[in-house]
Protein backbone atom coordinates (compact mmCIF):
# COMPACT_ATOMS: atom_id res chain seq x y z
CA UNK A 1 0.00 0.00 0.00
CA UNK A 2 2.63 2.19 1.01
CA UNK A 3 3.91 1.71 -2.26
CA UNK A 4 0.85 2.50 -4.07
CA UNK A 5 0.33 5.80 -2.63
CA UNK A 6 4.23 6.36 -3.37
CA UNK A 7 3.50 5.56 -6.58
CA UNK A 8 0.85 8.06 -7.34
CA UNK A 9 3.05 10.89 -6.15
CA UNK A 10 5.71 9.97 -8.71
CA UNK A 11 2.39 10.60 -11.27
CA UNK A 12 1.71 13.63 -9.37
CA UNK A 13 5.05 15.12 -10.33
CA UNK A 14 4.89 14.03 -13.73
CA UNK A 15 1.24 15.38 -14.31
CA UNK A 16 2.49 18.47 -12.29
CA UNK A 17 5.81 18.67 -14.40
CA UNK A 18 3.96 21.00 -17.17
CA UNK A 19 1.68 22.33 -15.55
CA UNK A 20 2.84 24.53 -12.38
CA UNK A 21 6.47 24.66 -10.95
CA UNK A 22 5.39 25.94 -7.76
CA UNK A 23 2.60 22.72 -7.07
CA UNK A 24 5.63 20.14 -8.75
CA UNK A 25 7.89 21.30 -5.84
CA UNK A 26 5.70 20.25 -2.98
CA UNK A 27 4.80 17.50 -4.68
CA UNK A 28 8.46 16.61 -4.24
CA UNK A 29 8.26 16.85 -0.96
CA UNK A 30 5.94 15.39 0.03
CA UNK A 31 7.08 12.56 -2.15
CA UNK A 32 10.06 12.64 0.27
CA UNK A 33 8.36 12.43 3.39
CA UNK A 34 7.01 9.21 1.65
CA UNK A 35 9.76 7.48 0.94
CA UNK A 36 11.11 8.59 4.43
CA UNK A 37 7.63 6.73 5.44
CA UNK A 38 8.85 3.81 2.93
CA UNK A 39 12.25 4.02 4.23
CA UNK A 40 11.34 2.64 8.03
CA UNK A 41 9.14 0.06 7.16
CA UNK A 42 10.59 -1.85 3.96
CA UNK A 43 13.69 -3.86 4.96
CA UNK A 44 14.85 -3.22 1.08
CA UNK A 45 15.00 0.24 1.66
CA UNK A 46 16.60 -0.08 4.90
CA UNK A 47 19.30 -2.23 2.91
CA UNK A 48 19.92 -0.12 -0.19
CA UNK A 49 20.45 2.88 3.26
CA UNK A 50 23.46 0.31 4.00
CA UNK A 51 24.58 0.09 0.56
CA UNK A 52 24.19 3.93 0.17
CA UNK A 53 26.53 4.62 3.35
CA UNK A 54 29.06 1.72 1.96
CA UNK A 55 29.02 2.98 -1.60
CA UNK A 56 29.58 6.47 -0.10
CA UNK A 57 32.73 5.59 2.17
CA UNK A 58 34.21 3.78 -0.92
CA UNK A 59 33.99 6.83 -3.08
CA UNK A 60 34.98 9.15 -0.71
CA UNK A 61 38.19 7.10 -0.41
CA UNK A 62 38.38 7.09 -3.70
CA UNK A 63 38.74 11.32 -3.99
CA UNK A 64 40.87 11.35 -0.98
CA UNK A 65 43.57 9.08 -2.73
CA UNK A 66 43.39 10.88 -6.11
CA UNK A 67 43.48 14.23 -4.33
CA UNK A 68 47.27 12.55 -2.60
CA UNK A 69 48.34 11.26 -6.19
CA UNK A 70 47.68 14.18 -7.02
CA UNK A 71 49.97 15.85 -5.10
CA UNK A 72 52.45 13.31 -5.08
CA UNK A 73 52.26 13.82 -9.01
CA UNK A 74 53.05 17.81 -8.71
CA UNK A 75 56.33 17.09 -6.22
CA UNK A 76 57.59 14.66 -8.45
CA UNK A 77 57.68 16.74 -11.25
CA UNK A 78 59.08 19.46 -9.45
CA UNK A 79 62.13 17.38 -7.94
CA UNK A 80 62.50 16.38 -11.49
CA UNK A 81 62.66 19.68 -12.68
CA UNK A 82 64.78 20.91 -9.83
CA UNK A 83 67.32 17.33 -10.77
CA UNK A 84 67.46 18.48 -14.49
CA UNK A 85 69.62 21.29 -13.35
CA UNK A 86 71.99 19.37 -12.69
CA UNK A 87 73.89 19.72 -15.73
CA UNK A 88 74.42 24.08 -14.99
CA UNK A 89 75.11 24.03 -11.38
CA UNK A 90 78.49 23.04 -10.17
CA UNK A 91 77.47 21.54 -7.16
CA UNK A 92 75.95 18.62 -8.05
CA UNK A 93 76.03 17.80 -3.83
CA UNK A 94 73.68 20.40 -3.12
CA UNK A 95 71.04 19.58 -5.55
CA UNK A 96 71.03 15.96 -4.69
CA UNK A 97 70.46 17.18 -0.75
CA UNK A 98 67.74 19.23 -1.96
CA UNK A 99 65.70 16.68 -3.92
CA UNK A 100 66.29 14.74 -0.86
CA UNK A 101 64.39 16.77 1.14
CA UNK A 102 61.68 17.18 -1.53
CA UNK A 103 61.02 12.86 -1.46
CA UNK A 104 60.70 13.45 1.91
CA UNK A 105 57.91 15.98 1.78
CA UNK A 106 56.82 13.00 -1.12
CA UNK A 107 56.66 10.21 1.14
CA UNK A 108 55.08 11.69 3.79
CA UNK A 109 52.26 11.75 1.36
CA UNK A 110 52.47 8.59 0.27
CA UNK A 111 52.56 7.14 3.71
CA UNK A 112 49.08 9.30 4.21
CA UNK A 113 48.13 6.83 0.90
CA UNK A 114 49.43 3.91 2.55
CA UNK A 115 47.38 5.46 6.01
CA UNK A 116 44.05 5.26 3.55
CA UNK A 117 44.99 1.83 2.17
CA UNK A 118 45.06 -0.04 5.83
CA UNK A 119 43.00 -3.19 5.89
CA UNK A 120 41.58 -2.23 2.70
CA UNK A 121 42.52 -4.37 -0.62
CA UNK A 122 45.42 -1.74 -2.39
CA UNK A 123 44.46 -3.15 -5.85
CA UNK A 124 40.84 -1.88 -5.36
CA UNK A 125 42.12 1.85 -5.13
CA UNK A 126 44.86 1.15 -7.25
CA UNK A 127 43.43 3.41 -10.44
CA UNK A 128 43.30 6.23 -8.00
CA UNK A 129 46.31 6.51 -7.02
CA UNK A 130 48.93 4.40 -9.77
CA UNK A 131 49.66 7.67 -11.46
CA UNK A 132 51.62 9.50 -8.29
CA UNK A 133 53.30 6.47 -7.72
CA UNK A 134 54.79 6.41 -11.29
CA UNK A 135 55.98 9.70 -11.18
CA UNK A 136 57.60 9.18 -7.99
CA UNK A 137 59.21 6.20 -9.33
CA UNK A 138 60.30 8.18 -12.06
CA UNK A 139 61.65 11.07 -9.87
CA UNK A 140 63.55 8.99 -7.12
CA UNK A 141 64.78 6.62 -10.62
CA UNK A 142 65.98 9.98 -11.77
CA UNK A 143 67.82 10.96 -8.96
CA UNK A 144 69.42 7.45 -8.34
CA UNK A 145 71.13 7.74 -12.01
CA UNK A 146 72.59 11.07 -11.39
CA UNK A 147 74.27 9.37 -8.39
CA UNK A 148 75.05 6.38 -8.95
CA UNK A 149 74.56 5.90 -12.76
CA UNK A 150 72.59 2.48 -12.38
CA UNK A 151 69.49 1.63 -12.28
CA UNK A 152 67.33 1.63 -9.32
CA UNK A 153 65.80 -1.71 -8.10
CA UNK A 154 61.94 -2.29 -7.31
CA UNK A 155 63.33 -3.54 -3.99
CA UNK A 156 65.43 -0.26 -3.22
CA UNK A 157 62.27 1.52 -4.02
CA UNK A 158 59.68 -0.33 -2.18
CA UNK A 159 62.53 -0.46 1.21
CA UNK A 160 61.94 3.67 1.55
CA UNK A 161 58.43 3.20 1.73
CA UNK A 162 57.89 1.22 4.58
CA UNK A 163 57.42 3.43 7.07
CA UNK A 164 58.35 2.01 11.07
CA UNK A 165 57.10 4.03 13.77
CA UNK A 166 60.54 3.15 15.65
CA UNK A 167 63.71 4.17 14.49
CA UNK A 168 65.61 1.48 15.31
CA UNK A 169 63.98 -0.90 13.36
CA UNK A 170 65.45 1.05 10.57
CA UNK A 171 69.16 1.72 11.00
CA UNK A 172 69.77 1.75 6.73
CA UNK A 173 67.01 4.18 6.05
CA UNK A 174 66.98 6.96 8.41
CA UNK A 175 64.98 9.94 6.38
CA UNK A 176 62.22 7.66 6.20
CA UNK A 177 62.55 6.51 9.73
CA UNK A 178 62.98 10.03 11.24
CA UNK A 179 59.80 11.27 8.87
CA UNK A 180 57.51 8.45 10.94
CA UNK A 181 59.27 8.95 13.57
CA UNK A 182 57.46 12.18 14.30
CA UNK A 183 54.42 11.16 13.90
CA UNK A 184 54.99 7.92 15.89
CA UNK A 185 52.83 8.96 18.75
CA UNK A 186 49.47 9.07 16.82
CA UNK A 187 50.48 5.98 14.52
CA UNK A 188 50.10 3.52 17.77
CA UNK A 189 53.58 1.94 16.81
CA UNK A 190 51.57 0.42 13.27
CA UNK A 191 54.04 -0.23 10.06
CA UNK A 192 52.98 1.04 7.36
CA UNK A 193 54.33 0.10 3.73
CA UNK A 194 53.08 0.76 0.35
CA UNK A 195 54.49 -1.52 -2.23
CA UNK A 196 55.26 -0.21 -5.57
CA UNK A 197 53.80 -3.04 -8.17
CA UNK A 198 56.34 -3.99 -10.81
CA UNK A 199 53.74 -2.59 -13.43
CA UNK A 200 54.20 0.75 -11.77
CA UNK A 201 57.85 0.23 -11.44
CA UNK A 202 57.83 -0.49 -15.39
CA UNK A 203 55.49 2.64 -16.71
CA UNK A 204 58.11 4.95 -14.29
CA UNK A 205 60.71 3.59 -15.56
CA UNK A 206 59.65 4.35 -18.99
CA UNK A 207 58.95 7.91 -18.24
CA UNK A 208 62.41 8.27 -16.91
CA UNK A 209 63.85 7.22 -20.26
CA UNK A 210 62.80 10.44 -21.24
CA UNK A 211 64.12 12.25 -18.70
CA UNK A 212 67.77 10.87 -19.26
CA UNK A 213 67.21 11.84 -22.66
CA UNK A 214 66.48 15.80 -22.21
CA UNK A 215 69.57 15.46 -19.29
CA UNK A 216 71.81 14.09 -21.89
CA UNK A 217 71.12 16.53 -24.96
CA UNK A 218 71.65 19.53 -22.13
CA UNK A 219 74.64 18.27 -21.39
CA UNK A 220 76.20 18.49 -24.36
CA UNK A 221 75.37 22.09 -23.73
CA UNK A 222 77.06 22.98 -20.92
CA UNK A 223 80.47 20.85 -22.49
CA UNK A 224 79.88 17.34 -21.15
CA UNK A 225 80.92 14.84 -23.67
CA UNK A 226 81.03 12.11 -20.75
CA UNK A 227 77.49 11.99 -19.81
CA UNK A 228 75.96 11.36 -23.39
CA UNK A 229 77.47 7.99 -23.73
CA UNK A 230 76.58 6.87 -20.05
CA UNK A 231 73.09 7.43 -21.11
CA UNK A 232 73.58 6.28 -24.37
CA UNK A 233 74.65 2.72 -23.01
CA UNK A 234 71.66 2.71 -20.23
CA UNK A 235 69.26 3.77 -22.61
CA UNK A 236 69.95 0.67 -24.41
CA UNK A 237 70.20 -1.43 -21.31
CA UNK A 238 67.20 -0.39 -20.43
CA UNK A 239 65.68 -0.66 -24.30
CA UNK A 240 66.74 -4.37 -24.34
CA UNK A 241 65.05 -4.78 -21.17
CA UNK A 242 62.07 -3.46 -22.11
CA UNK A 243 61.77 -5.58 -25.43
CA UNK A 244 62.79 -8.87 -23.16
CA UNK A 245 59.83 -7.82 -21.60
CA UNK A 246 57.84 -7.32 -24.57
CA UNK A 247 54.44 -8.16 -24.70
CA UNK A 248 53.61 -10.48 -21.63
CA UNK A 249 53.45 -6.90 -19.40
CA UNK A 250 50.47 -4.97 -19.48
CA UNK A 251 49.33 -2.90 -22.58
CA UNK A 252 50.14 0.94 -21.10
CA UNK A 253 53.94 -0.88 -21.12
CA UNK A 254 53.96 -1.68 -24.76
CA UNK A 255 52.35 1.64 -25.70
CA UNK A 256 55.77 3.51 -24.19
CA UNK A 257 58.03 1.58 -25.80
CA UNK A 258 57.48 3.96 -29.12
CA UNK A 259 58.68 6.58 -27.07
CA UNK A 260 61.43 4.63 -25.70
CA UNK A 261 62.84 4.32 -29.15
CA UNK A 262 62.38 7.41 -30.33
CA UNK A 263 64.49 8.65 -26.95
CA UNK A 264 67.17 6.38 -27.53
CA UNK A 265 67.65 7.71 -31.15
CA UNK A 266 67.79 10.85 -30.19
CA UNK A 267 70.62 10.05 -27.24
CA UNK A 268 72.46 8.06 -29.98
CA UNK A 269 72.04 10.65 -32.52
CA UNK A 270 73.53 12.87 -30.10
CA UNK A 271 76.49 10.85 -29.06
CA UNK A 272 77.48 10.09 -33.07
CA UNK A 273 77.47 13.83 -33.64
CA UNK A 274 79.96 13.89 -30.73
CA UNK A 275 81.92 11.13 -32.33
CA UNK A 276 82.41 12.58 -35.75
CA UNK A 277 82.55 15.93 -35.14
CA UNK A 278 83.67 15.93 -32.16
CA UNK A 279 87.71 16.40 -33.19
CA UNK A 280 86.81 18.44 -35.69
CA UNK A 281 84.86 21.63 -33.87
CA UNK A 282 86.64 23.56 -30.58
CA UNK A 283 85.39 22.46 -27.21
CA UNK A 284 83.58 25.74 -26.95
CA UNK A 285 81.87 25.41 -30.22
CA UNK A 286 79.74 21.97 -29.58
CA UNK A 287 77.27 23.31 -27.57
CA UNK A 288 76.25 25.69 -30.55
CA UNK A 289 75.91 22.33 -32.82
CA UNK A 290 74.45 20.08 -30.56
CA UNK A 291 72.00 23.13 -29.65
CA UNK A 292 70.93 23.20 -32.87
CA UNK A 293 70.33 19.98 -33.29
CA UNK A 294 68.33 19.86 -30.21
CA UNK A 295 66.06 22.55 -31.70
CA UNK A 296 65.46 20.43 -34.47
CA UNK A 297 64.35 17.39 -32.20
CA UNK A 298 61.96 19.62 -30.56
CA UNK A 299 59.31 19.88 -33.05
CA UNK A 300 59.17 15.82 -33.15
CA UNK A 301 59.11 15.94 -29.20
CA UNK A 302 55.71 17.65 -29.39
CA UNK A 303 54.23 15.02 -30.90
CA UNK B 1 71.85 -4.33 -9.65
CA UNK B 2 72.08 -4.65 -13.39
CA UNK B 3 69.57 -3.34 -15.71
CA UNK B 4 69.45 -6.72 -17.21
CA UNK B 5 68.58 -8.78 -14.07
CA UNK B 6 66.12 -6.47 -12.50
CA UNK B 7 64.49 -6.64 -15.94
CA UNK B 8 64.12 -10.48 -15.93
CA UNK B 9 63.18 -10.43 -12.14
CA UNK B 10 60.19 -8.27 -13.43
CA UNK B 11 59.72 -10.71 -16.34
CA UNK B 12 59.44 -13.32 -13.91
CA UNK B 13 56.89 -11.68 -11.68
CA UNK B 14 54.95 -10.88 -14.83
CA UNK B 15 54.66 -14.28 -16.70
CA UNK B 16 53.94 -15.64 -13.16
CA UNK B 17 50.81 -13.29 -13.14
CA UNK B 18 49.81 -14.27 -16.22
CA UNK B 19 49.88 -18.11 -15.29
CA UNK B 20 47.53 -16.98 -12.31
CA UNK B 21 45.18 -15.22 -14.78
CA UNK B 22 45.51 -18.32 -17.10
CA UNK B 23 43.88 -20.42 -14.64
CA UNK B 24 41.32 -17.90 -13.56
CA UNK B 25 39.73 -17.77 -16.65
CA UNK B 26 39.84 -21.87 -17.12
CA UNK B 27 37.44 -21.75 -13.71
CA UNK B 28 35.79 -18.68 -15.32
CA UNK B 29 35.16 -20.20 -18.57
CA UNK B 30 33.06 -23.32 -16.58
CA UNK B 31 31.28 -20.41 -14.63
CA UNK B 32 29.88 -18.82 -17.40
CA UNK B 33 28.51 -22.57 -19.05
CA UNK B 34 26.78 -23.12 -15.59
CA UNK B 35 25.33 -19.29 -15.57
CA UNK B 36 24.19 -20.09 -18.94
CA UNK B 37 22.71 -23.74 -18.34
CA UNK B 38 20.94 -22.25 -15.51
CA UNK B 39 19.80 -18.99 -17.76
CA UNK B 40 18.29 -21.26 -20.42
CA UNK B 41 16.59 -23.33 -17.60
CA UNK B 42 14.86 -20.18 -16.33
CA UNK B 43 13.93 -18.68 -19.56
CA UNK B 44 11.32 -20.74 -20.21
CA UNK B 45 9.15 -19.01 -17.52
CA UNK B 46 8.95 -16.89 -20.24
CA UNK B 47 6.54 -19.34 -22.49
CA UNK B 48 2.83 -19.83 -21.81
CA UNK B 49 3.53 -23.02 -20.74
CA UNK B 50 6.36 -22.36 -18.49
CA UNK B 51 4.25 -20.82 -16.03
CA UNK B 52 3.18 -23.98 -14.41
CA UNK B 53 5.48 -25.19 -13.20
CA UNK B 54 8.01 -22.15 -12.07
CA UNK B 55 8.56 -24.23 -8.62
CA UNK B 56 9.78 -26.91 -10.71
CA UNK B 57 12.17 -24.99 -12.46
CA UNK B 58 13.77 -23.20 -9.42
CA UNK B 59 14.44 -26.94 -7.87
CA UNK B 60 16.39 -27.62 -11.07
CA UNK B 61 18.19 -24.55 -11.05
CA UNK B 62 19.11 -24.69 -7.27
CA UNK B 63 20.49 -27.70 -8.26
CA UNK B 64 23.21 -25.99 -10.76
CA UNK B 65 23.63 -23.15 -8.02
CA UNK B 66 25.87 -26.03 -6.23
CA UNK B 67 28.14 -26.80 -9.00
CA UNK B 68 28.64 -22.62 -8.93
CA UNK B 69 29.22 -23.26 -5.30
CA UNK B 70 31.97 -26.21 -6.18
CA UNK B 71 33.45 -24.13 -8.92
CA UNK B 72 33.89 -21.02 -6.14
CA UNK B 73 35.66 -23.04 -4.22
CA UNK B 74 38.17 -23.86 -7.12
CA UNK B 75 38.28 -20.22 -8.10
CA UNK B 76 39.28 -19.27 -4.42
CA UNK B 77 42.49 -21.54 -4.68
CA UNK B 78 43.80 -20.29 -7.62
CA UNK B 79 45.34 -16.80 -6.61
CA UNK B 80 46.04 -14.84 -3.44
CA UNK B 81 43.20 -13.73 -1.58
CA UNK B 82 44.08 -10.57 -0.65
CA UNK B 83 44.78 -9.90 -4.05
CA UNK B 84 41.27 -10.04 -5.16
CA UNK B 85 41.30 -6.75 -6.61
CA UNK B 86 43.64 -7.23 -8.86
CA UNK B 87 42.14 -9.70 -10.67
CA UNK B 88 38.24 -9.61 -10.39
CA UNK B 89 37.96 -8.14 -13.51
CA UNK B 90 38.28 -11.84 -14.72
CA UNK B 91 34.97 -12.78 -12.83
CA UNK B 92 33.36 -9.45 -12.43
CA UNK B 93 30.78 -10.26 -15.28
CA UNK B 94 30.05 -13.98 -14.76
CA UNK B 95 29.37 -13.14 -10.62
CA UNK B 96 27.01 -10.33 -11.65
CA UNK B 97 25.17 -12.93 -13.95
CA UNK B 98 25.48 -15.51 -11.23
CA UNK B 99 23.84 -12.99 -8.71
CA UNK B 100 21.10 -12.15 -11.01
CA UNK B 101 20.45 -15.48 -12.04
CA UNK B 102 20.26 -15.82 -7.83
CA UNK B 103 18.14 -13.00 -7.48
CA UNK B 104 15.63 -14.18 -10.20
CA UNK B 105 15.46 -17.51 -8.82
CA UNK B 106 14.50 -16.37 -5.30
CA UNK B 107 11.85 -13.89 -7.11
CA UNK B 108 10.44 -16.73 -8.69
CA UNK B 109 9.84 -18.66 -5.35
CA UNK B 110 9.35 -16.01 -2.87
CA UNK B 111 8.78 -12.94 -4.82
CA UNK B 112 10.25 -10.98 -2.83
CA UNK B 113 14.23 -9.05 -3.18
CA UNK B 114 17.30 -11.29 -2.57
CA UNK B 115 19.58 -9.81 0.01
CA UNK B 116 23.05 -9.67 -0.09
CA UNK B 117 23.64 -12.42 2.15
CA UNK B 118 21.38 -15.05 0.82
CA UNK B 119 22.94 -14.66 -2.67
CA UNK B 120 26.21 -14.50 -1.06
CA UNK B 121 25.18 -17.82 0.43
CA UNK B 122 23.51 -19.29 -2.85
CA UNK B 123 27.23 -18.87 -4.89
CA UNK B 124 29.05 -20.11 -2.12
CA UNK B 125 31.29 -17.00 -1.07
CA UNK B 126 31.67 -14.75 1.54
CA UNK B 127 29.84 -11.72 2.36
CA UNK B 128 32.64 -9.37 3.92
CA UNK B 129 35.84 -8.60 2.07
CA UNK B 130 38.29 -9.72 5.15
CA UNK B 131 36.66 -13.28 5.16
CA UNK B 132 38.20 -14.09 1.67
CA UNK B 133 36.34 -14.33 -1.64
CA UNK B 134 33.69 -12.14 -1.41
CA UNK B 135 30.74 -10.51 -3.57
CA UNK B 136 31.31 -7.01 -3.93
CA UNK B 137 28.58 -4.79 -3.37
CA UNK B 138 28.87 -3.20 -6.47
CA UNK B 139 28.39 -6.38 -8.33
CA UNK B 140 25.64 -7.13 -6.37
CA UNK B 141 23.62 -4.21 -7.16
CA UNK B 142 24.46 -4.74 -11.13
CA UNK B 143 23.12 -8.43 -10.91
CA UNK B 144 20.09 -6.46 -8.89
CA UNK B 145 19.79 -4.58 -11.97
CA UNK B 146 19.73 -7.28 -14.83
CA UNK B 147 17.14 -8.71 -13.03
CA UNK B 148 14.63 -5.56 -13.07
CA UNK B 149 15.12 -5.57 -16.84
CA UNK B 150 14.22 -9.78 -16.80
CA UNK B 151 11.24 -8.93 -14.95
CA UNK B 152 9.90 -5.77 -16.92
CA UNK B 153 9.96 -9.06 -19.82
CA UNK B 154 8.23 -11.10 -17.35
CA UNK B 155 5.39 -8.69 -16.73
CA UNK B 156 5.19 -8.41 -20.71
CA UNK B 157 4.80 -12.11 -21.14
CA UNK B 158 2.57 -13.34 -18.24
CA UNK B 159 -0.13 -11.06 -19.73
CA UNK B 160 0.32 -12.63 -22.86
CA UNK B 161 0.28 -16.11 -20.86
CA UNK B 162 -3.14 -14.51 -19.59
CA UNK B 163 -1.56 -14.33 -15.60
CA UNK B 164 -3.05 -10.93 -15.13
CA UNK B 165 -1.88 -10.08 -11.52
CA UNK B 166 1.82 -10.91 -12.24
CA UNK B 167 2.22 -7.89 -13.49
CA UNK B 168 0.89 -5.55 -10.92
CA UNK B 169 2.92 -7.81 -8.21
CA UNK B 170 5.74 -7.04 -10.36
CA UNK B 171 5.47 -3.66 -10.84
CA UNK B 172 5.52 -2.95 -7.01
CA UNK B 173 8.53 -4.58 -6.74
CA UNK B 174 10.31 -2.74 -9.18
CA UNK B 175 9.05 0.33 -7.77
CA UNK B 176 10.65 -0.59 -3.99
CA UNK B 177 13.63 -1.72 -5.99
CA UNK B 178 13.66 1.83 -8.18
CA UNK B 179 13.05 3.66 -4.72
CA UNK B 180 16.03 1.50 -3.18
CA UNK B 181 18.56 2.85 -5.97
CA UNK B 182 17.33 6.12 -5.85
CA UNK B 183 19.33 6.10 -2.33
CA UNK B 184 22.47 5.55 -3.86
CA UNK B 185 25.03 8.12 -4.79
CA UNK B 186 26.52 6.50 -7.51
CA UNK B 187 29.38 7.67 -9.66
CA UNK B 188 30.12 7.91 -12.93
CA UNK B 189 30.76 4.25 -13.83
CA UNK B 190 29.15 1.27 -15.38
CA UNK B 191 26.78 0.61 -12.15
CA UNK B 192 25.63 4.05 -13.16
CA UNK B 193 25.31 3.16 -16.87
CA UNK B 194 22.85 0.06 -15.85
CA UNK B 195 21.26 2.29 -13.35
CA UNK B 196 20.06 4.83 -15.91
CA UNK B 197 18.35 1.76 -17.86
CA UNK B 198 16.26 1.25 -14.88
CA UNK B 199 13.77 3.89 -15.32
CA UNK B 200 13.04 2.48 -18.85
CA UNK B 201 12.21 -0.77 -17.19
CA UNK B 202 9.90 0.96 -14.72
CA UNK B 203 7.97 2.60 -17.69
CA UNK B 204 7.48 -0.45 -19.30
CA UNK B 205 6.27 -1.67 -16.60
CA UNK B 206 3.91 1.02 -15.38
CA UNK B 207 2.62 0.99 -19.19
CA UNK B 208 1.62 -2.90 -18.92
CA UNK B 209 0.01 -2.00 -15.47
CA UNK B 210 -1.75 0.84 -17.48
CA UNK B 211 -3.00 -0.93 -19.91
CA UNK B 212 -4.65 -3.76 -17.64
CA UNK B 213 -6.16 -1.55 -15.62
CA UNK B 214 -7.70 0.76 -18.09
CA UNK B 215 -9.31 -2.99 -19.56
CA UNK B 216 -10.06 -4.08 -15.84
CA UNK B 217 -7.86 -6.36 -16.19
CA UNK B 218 -6.21 -6.14 -12.93
CA UNK B 219 -7.35 -6.13 -9.57
CA UNK B 220 -10.35 -2.80 -8.77
CA UNK B 221 -8.08 -1.04 -6.66
CA UNK B 222 -5.48 -0.39 -8.64
CA UNK B 223 -7.75 1.17 -10.84
CA UNK B 224 -6.67 4.80 -10.39
CA UNK B 225 -3.07 4.10 -10.85
CA UNK B 226 -3.97 3.46 -14.32
CA UNK B 227 -5.57 7.16 -14.19
CA UNK B 228 -3.19 8.75 -12.76
CA UNK B 229 -0.24 7.47 -15.42
CA UNK B 230 -2.98 8.73 -17.69
CA UNK B 231 -2.95 12.26 -16.69
CA UNK B 232 1.05 11.79 -16.54
CA UNK B 233 0.90 11.09 -20.17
Amino acid sequence: MIINKEKLNKEKIFGGFRKRKHENMQSRNRKEENENKVNSSSPVLLSFKSFQNELDARHDKHERLVKLSRDVTIESKRTIFLLQRVTSVPEVEDLLNESESKFEVIRQKIKQIAQELVGEDMHQFHRAFSPGIQEYVEAVSFQHFIRSRSLISLEEINKCLVFTPKKEEQPGDSECSTLSNSEAENQNQQVLCLQVTPTDYLLGIADLTGELMRMCISSVGNGDVETPFEVSQFLRDVYYGFTYIGNTGPYEVSKKLYTLKQSLAKVEDACYTLTVRGSEIPKHMLADVLSSKTTMIQPEEAM
Amino acid sequence: MSVGSMFSLIQASLSSDQDIREEIRKVVQLLEQTAREILTLLQTVHQTSGFKDIPNKCQKARVHFETVKTLMVELKTKFPIDQYYRFNEHWRFVLQRLVFLAAFVVYLESETLVSREVVAEILGVHMHRDKGFHLDIEDYLSGLLILASELSRLALNSVTAGDYSRPLRISSFINELDSGFRLLNLKNDSLRKRYDGLKYDVKKIEEVVYDLSIRGLGKADKADDGKGEAVGK
